[in-house]
């Protein structure tokens, strides 16, 4: 048995639970102790909700007394607080939305609830989700389990950071450029980004609707796949969901890739990413290749354009999304300003941060008259080649693997005035999110003692191949053990 | 690739079209920021997307309806808590007419 239960997986967390050798109450209880003792140190959480979630624990624990608990019933989770939680504040860490408590749950907030999983808090991040470090809070930055001077990654970087230093046993986050995968990735945990899709988006304060998605951060690929089942599936709230049930991904665990064909992109190991972390992800693949996957080089040529469509359609469709903070609705309002234009102008002056206003000045630029078809258009049609090639990609290969980001954890403030520079964070993750496949990062070594990620991408609604692969190379290695010394 | 740099009222324009109060600090800020970003786009020109359709959205989803069932609404109440500002069940704004 584990020593600590703040350390626990979601499998092993129900075997305890269904042997009823620990209550959900308990369970919950020292997960709300481990957040009193190491939060002050990670800032994971932009708030703590101890009373309704024993609450909610009481009610798993009648659940699973009456022989009805699902696989998620009773466990600890943490949610990015940029998903609408009813009667509990959801501030996306922003000055804007400080007070903002929402009148309605998110529908995966709303599923997860249903079978009883307990919320403990809700995750910092970097405001209104742009951003690759969590700096970009308005409130206090997240630091790396594995090393407090470091960022834990953005802007997932709060459900990252709790899911590493065992603060909650799983959390959910969203991912528009990468963030999702590029925490999990420099928080040596597992992420998925699913299919444009798969997941509603109902309910999760809107950044750039043609890229967002929800996901799941956990300790290993088979609580990946448990949660990834319980969010997935259509809903008639969100208009870009997709008519589908979702299968049982945990079928898909065989531990099984022979024969299994696996796309090596070469733009994606080279110049600007870190020699190190190539070599790690070679060590990676010829694991791979070992236990029977056949490995070959390939390209998508497209790959240098991307990061220029993304910082083009992202602020553009963000510009749109958050012209709705007007101070008149909800959320902060200027109330000493004269007349309506003038409230306007301080609000958003005083209710958003740096990089938020840099976004939307962007994409204000990028979508004005003389500009619109040299900047919004042209990247719309180089998104269509970058979905093209990789369409193409998987005629020929199964899943294709890259680093998940171009280094290990970057240092505090490191890249924080210099915003091309942290842009470059995400250069891995990005055309996924234009391309709308699904993609997920896993720990697949160590450099320097900070976790590496392996991104593995998959066809639209590849998610069951992805974790095949994930599975069989998690089983071949033990990164997925490791933990912090915190 | 050679390019132009944006100028103060160029910064201040794009903030009028979005209402976004700005000092001028952040104006000299982000008209350096901006420019340097931009940069870094231009090179999105010399690719040929010559006969090449824009795309919207990753998934060909088109004209999603629901059925045209009636639903209990969220209460005004709900609705109208987070206003800053309310008068009876409406959210009050400030004087459009100066």
């Amino acid at each position: 048995m584990p020593s600590a239960l703040h350390g626990l997986t979601i499998s092993e967390a129900r075997s305890l639970l269904d042997r009823r050798e620990v209550s959900a109450r308990e369970l919950t209880q020292a997960h709300l102790d481990r957040i009193r003792d190491i939060d002050p140190r990670v800032g994971a959480f932009v708030s703590v909700t101890p009373e309704e979630a024993l609450r909610q624990a009481d009610l798993a624990d009648a659940a699973i007394a009456r022989g009805d608990a699902g696989p998620l019933a009773g466990i600890p989770m943490q949610i990015k607080d940029n998903m609408c939680t009813r009667g509990i504040a959801t501030t996306c860490s922003s000055r804007m939305l400080e007070r903002f408590v929402p009148p309605y749950d998110a529908t995966v907030v709303e599923r997860l609830r249903d079978r009883h999983a307990v919320m403990v808090g809700k995750g910092n991040m970097d405001e209104f989700a742009m951003g690759s470090s969590t700096e970009n809070s308005a409130f206090f930055p997240t630091r790396n389990p594995w090393d407090v001077h470091r960022v834990p990654g953005g802007s997932s970087g709060g459900p990252a950071a709790a899911v590493a230093s065992g603060e909650s046993v799983f959390s959910l986050g969203s991912d528009t450029g990468g963030s999702i995968r590029q925490p999990a990735s420099l928080c040596g945990i597992v992420g998925i980004k699913p299919t444009y899709g798969l997941v509603s988006r109902y309910g999760l304060v809107a950044f750039a609707s043609s890229l967002d998605q929800i996901g799941p951060l956990t300790k290993d690929v088979t609580d990946c796949a448990i949660v990834l089942g319980a969010i997935a599936g259509s809903d008639p709230r969100d208009s870009t969901s997709i008519p589908m049930e979702p299968p049982d991904y945990t079928a898909a665990l065989t531990g099984d890739v022979r024969g299994l064909r696996i796309g090596v992109p070469r733009e994606y190991y080279a110049e600007g990413i870190d020699p190190a972390v190539a070599d790690t992800l070679r060590q990676a693949l010829a694991k791979l290749e070992s236990l029977g996957a056949v490995v070959e080089e390939t390209s998508l040529p497209h790959t240098s354009y991307a990061l220029a469509v993304y910082y083009i359609l992202a602020p553009s469709e963000a510009s749109a999304n958050l012209a709705r903070y007007d101070g008149v609705k909800y959320g902060y309002s200027a109330q000493d300003a004269g007349g309506m234009w003038e409230a306007m102008e301080l609000t958003k002056q005083r209710g958003f941060g740096p990089e938020v206003k840099r976004r939307i000045m962007l994409g204000t630029y990028a979508l004005s008259a003389g500009y619109y078809d040299a900047y919004y258009l042209k990247a719309q049609k180089v998104r269509t080649l970058i979905g093209r090639e990789f369409r193409d990609a998987f005629q020929k290969y199964d899943v294709l693997v890259t680093p998940t980001s171009p280094t290990v954890a970057f240092k505090l403030g490191d890249k924080v005035e210099d915003p091309v520079q942290m842009y470059l964070s995400d250069v891995c993750t990005i055309p996924i999110n234009i391309a709308g496949v699904p993609a997920m990062s896993l720990p697949a070594g160590f450099v320097d003692g900070l976790p590496v990620g392996m991104q593995i991408i998959g066809r639209p609604l590849g998610e069951e191949t992805i974790l095949r692969t994930a599975h069989a190379y998690e089983q071949a290695t033990e990164w997925h053990t490791m933990r912090p010394d915190l | 690739m050679d390019s132009p740099r944006l100028t103060p009222e160029e910064v201040r324009h794009i903030a009028l079209l979005y209402r976004m109060g700005l000092d001028e600090d952040e104006v000299e800020r982000l008209r350096n920021q901006l420019s340097d970003i931009l940069a870094n786009f231009r090179a999105l020109q010399e690719v040929d997307t010559t006969d090449v359709p824009p795309t919207g959205h990753s998934v060909e989803l088109l004209n999603v309806m629901r059925d045209d069932d009636t639903f209990t609404p969220m209460p005004a109440e709900d609705t109208l808590a987070n206003a800053p500002l309310r008068e009876d069940d409406f959210f009050r704004v400030k004087a459009v007419l100066d």
